[in-house]
């Protein structure tokens, strides 16, 4: 019985992915693109760099990336946490 | 040749393998595989919506002339987007030897009795 | 099978191979204000040689040789090279481009308008942001992958 309703809600939902995809707009027609095309005639003047999409990353949107780079410290510290040495008495799950 | 929306299905087929993957099996590491898939099917629907039809890579290095380029934009978004599966990816399977530590198994119907 | 490493013919390819990857690594952080690249990608490039180097040889073959304390030091060293790149220009904006089209010896020449061939010593700010957090997620990828492996088998073991 429980299998029959996870079946059916499953169907559902790739029935309705299927007919978004196949209703979005033509591929490959923007619809909106003057930021883009600000970026791209300008990097080279104000940034200096060949690189659109590296100078999009690190100077246009550098806010982004900050936010990244503090994700990525936080998942290294975590993994390592997890993996630590416990001391001589101390158990998982106690508080000290 | 007019492909018309066939890259969008494709991107939304991943995201339902990726759901089937994570219903309908009782493994945990083949549950992690199939939150991975849904990540890979959303990275690839946000750089296909940058696309110009004949477009060339938005780099002035060698760059061929008078064409125009693709939107930069969503493959700066894309890249973040990257990192931070890695990062939840790495997290999960973390849990996963943790689990298997202290219950001595990975099914997932059997993890609802709590033990020792 | 990990304590050993594997088979003969895996760890002499290895020996040859590893090298050169971490050189192509490199160049991908470099160049990542002119060609397709920059500091995530190379960096991603770097630690996958590790993880090469730590699946050929097990954990066994590397454990005199590494220091894991040197490895946090280092993500913590490019994390704060970061943010102060990030806080140096704080007189006119937060992240504000202090050393393009400057003139200064430090990454200050201009360019070019239109397609050309790339101007290394170009860029501002942007080259050293790309090796802070090339070095960033080097260090992270691998501290991740040495720290799983360890406390994985040692468990098992007891």
């Amino acid at each position: 019985m429980r299998k029959v309703a996870l079946l059916v809600a499953f169907l559902f939902v790739s029935a309705f992915l299927l007919l978004a995809a196949t209703s979005m707009r033509p591929f490959g027609v923007p619809n909106d693109a003057a930021m883009d095309d600000y970026f791209i005639a300008n990097a080279q003047a104000e940034v200096a760099a060949n690189n659109v999409v590296t100078a999009v990353v690190f100077d246009y949107r550098g806010f982004d990336t900050l936010g990244e780079a503090t994700v990525l410290f936080a998942a290294v510290v975590g993994v390592l946490t997890l993996f630590r040495k416990l001391k001589d008495d101390e158990q998982w799950g106690e508080a000290r | 040749m007019n492909v018309g929306n066939f890259p969008f299905v494709i991107a939304a087929l991943l995201v339902a393998f990726g759901l089937y993957a994570l219903l309908f099996k009782r493994n945990l590491i083949k549950m992690v595989i199939g939150v991975s898939l849904v990540e890979t099917g959303v990275n690839l629907f946000l750089v296909m919506l940058g696309y110009r039809s004949g477009g060339v890579a938005p780099i002035y290095t060698y760059a061929p002339e008078a064409k125009e380029m693709v939107l930069p934009t969503p493959q700066a978004l894309t890249l973040t987007s990257i990192v931070i599966g890695l990062a939840t990816t790495a997290l999960l399977l973390s849990f996963a030897v943790f689990v298997h530590r202290h219950y001595g198994t990975l099914d997932v119907r059997k993890i609802k009795e709590l033990r020792g | 099978m990990n304590e050993q490493g594997m088979s003969v013919i895996v760890r002499t390819v290895t020996r040859l191979v590893y090298g050169l990857v971490i050189v192509f690594g490199f160049y991908v952080i470099m160049h990542g204000h002119l060609t397709p690249g920059g500091g995530f990608q190379g960096g991603a490039i770097v630690a996958s040689a590790f993880a090469l180097l730590l699946v050929s040889f097990g954990a066994a073959g590397l454990k005199g040789r590494l220091n894991k304390h040197l490895l946090q030091s280092l993500e913590e060293v490019g994390a704060l090279a970061f943010l102060g790149l990030a806080f140096a220009g704080i007189g006119t904006a937060f992240f504000y481009n202090l050393l393009a089209n400057s003139g200064s010896f430090l990454f200050g020449a201009s360019v070019p308008i239109g397609p050309s061939a790339g101007v290394l010593n170009a860029g501002g700010t942007v080259p050293l942001m790309n090796w802070a957090v090339g070095l960033k997620v080097l260090t992270g990828i691998a501290s991740i992958v040495i720290v799983m492996l360890i406390g994985a088998r040692k468990e098992e073991t007891e």
